[in-house]
């Protein structure tokens, strides 16, 4: 599957705020399927947030969080040019990492 | 070009700005990350999953929960506030939103007593990440919803119970 | 005696050609705002162009809630997946731009269409599938997956124009829009339910958790990312969910049932602005 992530970074005031939108089943592996077995557990565990290197912040995301989950967060600093990258793993082993520089 | 009288603030207004990859074109274009996205990019600190504390995601109270995530007790505090609706649009995605000024803040999560497991997220804040984060939660049925604050070393809460009803539309 | 014989004949068949006049004239313009003043007679205070936003003008919390949802709106992902699927290129060379006026940009808020060739509506999905058909390819599904995707990102082209179904003076497409409409004030299904039931005469009421949008402005939102679905859907898809909630009979995506609904369901939210995609419940 193709694992999207979107960002969406502000830049004001010495704040940057990030905003992210990943795709991701996020299955429970509480919901049953059409042919009535349970879907297994399908979610990411730990997701990194970085701004040019260094956390800006990381997340243990359980079943609980929503499909395709939405991210908001802020931190002092950031500047045209510098790097927001965000990277995740799953309960399968399955990961995906991606960055870009504040235009 | 007509907008409804009462459209929500739209996506994306002028003057923001995005992250974008370069190359992108038009402030509509938002960063796509392939499934093989630059693994040599050294600017990427890659999650990892040894972190991930297991045990704490297969608690079923609170104490258990905070017990293995911090190994500590909250005391309320009317210093941290939990934007969470008070009858959930579909229980699926609750828009939740944790804010405090209580000081220092070194650690977030958030937690939905009645659901299968506790403890539906938490997060670690390095210093200059302000101690305001947005998710959106899935929610089995009506629950408390706790929010918790590490602050300098010590734990805080505070609660709000989300209803969770039945949709009548299939 | 030849000339008897052909009066004869044009004697007995002269009422086999005289068509029997419509027991009631179709007027479609007349419909609309007759559908119309009954909502705004319902809800004085609701701007015609509100109308677009459905549940979200009877519950303030759910408004809350649909506007954090939509600072990062779920459908961003099927937007760009549809905006690459409507740029590829079929094995032939050419793409769906080909198909459509102004290469397909700007131009979803006059869908559906009746089709004088094919004496059918077409909604747009199922424009999609015809362009496809006429470059060797198979249709595709029209109440989710690319399809939708590729609907999702041609609507949001033309958001905030004003939808501009057109009623040709045709007894073709005057049928199938009386069609339409008669399907949508019938009642069916084992709850014997019609639309009208949910979306007129109970229209900014609950049902259980859920608020119920007008008819007037419900089509202009679609596609739509549906929490419940995880997933977008477009009219169609609902049209059958909808059906199977009242316990009556789904029939085929494109089946004439629903395309003659989709035509007369968004003929009547003409002039309003096109909101789509939306997010829902």
């Amino acid at each position: 599957m193709a694992y999207t992530i979107l960002i969406r970074a502000m830049a004001s005031g010495g704040t940057t705020t990030v905003e992210t939108l990943v795709k991701h089943p996020m299955d429970s592996g509480f919901v049953k399927g059409k042919d009535g077995k349970i879907i297994p557990g399908h979610y990411i565990e730990v997701i990194e947030f970085a701004h040019n290197g260094n956390i800006i912040l990381t997340g243990y995301w359980g079943p609980a969080i929503s499909k395709n989950p939405f991210s908001k967060f802020s931190f002092k600093g950031g500047k045209l040019g510098d790097t927001i990258s965000v990277s995740w793993v799953d309960n399968k082993g399955e990961h995906t990492s991606t960055s870009a520089k504040i235009m | 070009m007509i907008s409804p009288e009462s459209e929500p603030r739209p996506a994306f207004t002028p003057g923001r700005r995005y992250v974008l990859k370069a190359g992108a074109a038009g402030a509509a274009a938002l960063l796509v990350a392939p499934a093989f996205a630059e693994a040599a990019d050294s600017d990427i600190v890659k999650a990892n999953p040894k972190d991930y504390p297991l045990q704490a995601f297969l608690q079923k109270t609170e104490q258990h929960t905070l017990a293995d995530l911090y190994n500590k007790v909250p005391e309320e505090s009317d210093k941290i506030t939990l934007d969470a609706p008070e009858i959930a649009e579909n229980g699926a995605v609750v828009p939740v939103n944790v804010s405090t000024e209580l000081p220092s803040v070194t650690g977030i999560a958030l937690l939905a007593l009645d659901n299968p497991y506790t403890l539906a997220c938490a997060y670690k804040l390095p210093a200059g990440t302000m101690s305001d984060i947005s998710s959106r939660l899935k929610l089995a049925k009506t629950t408390k919803v706790i929010a918790i604050i590490e602050s300098n070393g010590k734990l805080y809460s505070t609660s709000k119970l989300v209803k969770v009803t039945l949709g009548g539309c299939g | 005696m030849r000339v008897l014989f052909v009066v004869l004949g044009m004697l007995l068949i002269a009422p086999l050609v005289q068509a029997a006049p419509p027991s009631v004239a179709v007027e479609p313009a007349a419909d609309l705002k007759a559908f119309r003043t009954n909502f705004r007679s319902q809800f004085p205070d609701l701007l015609l162009n509100g109308y677009v936003n459905g549940p979200y003008n009877f519950s303030k919390s759910e408004r809350t809630q649909w506007n954090q949802i939509m600072e990062f709106p779920p459908y961003e992902f099927a937007l760009q997946e549809g905006k690459e699927l409507f740029e590829t290129k079929f094995p032939d060379g050419k793409s769906y731009a080909s198909c459509f006026p102004n290469g397909g940009i700007g131009i979803a808020q006059t869908y559906p269409k009746f089709d004088a060739i094919s004496s059918k509506v077409a909604t747009l999905g199922i424009a999609l599938n015809e362009c496809r058909d006429a470059h060797g390819m198979q249709p595709l599904n029209l109440t989710k997956g690319p399809p939708a995707a590729i609907e999702t990102y041609m609507v949001h082209t033309s958001r905030g124009k004003p939808i501009d179904v057109t009623i040709p003076d045709d007894p073709r497409a005057l049928a199938a829009y009386e069609a339409g409409k008669e399907y949508f004030y019938s009642r069916r299904g084992q709850l014997n339910f019609s639309c009208a039931s949910c979306h007129v005469q109970a229209a900014g009421k609950r049902l259980r958790g859920d608020v119920l949008a007008p008819a007037l402005g419900i089509a202009a939102i679609f596609p739509i990312y549906r929490s419940k679905w995880g997933d977008m859907g477009t009219l169609v898809r609902r049209f059958i969910g909808c059906n199977k909630k009242v316990n009556a009979q789904p029939v085929k995506a494109d089946s004439a049932r629903y395309r003659n609904l989709a035509y007369f369901l968004t003929y009547m939210s003409n002039g309003l602005p096109m909101a789509a995609p939306g997010a829902r419940p």
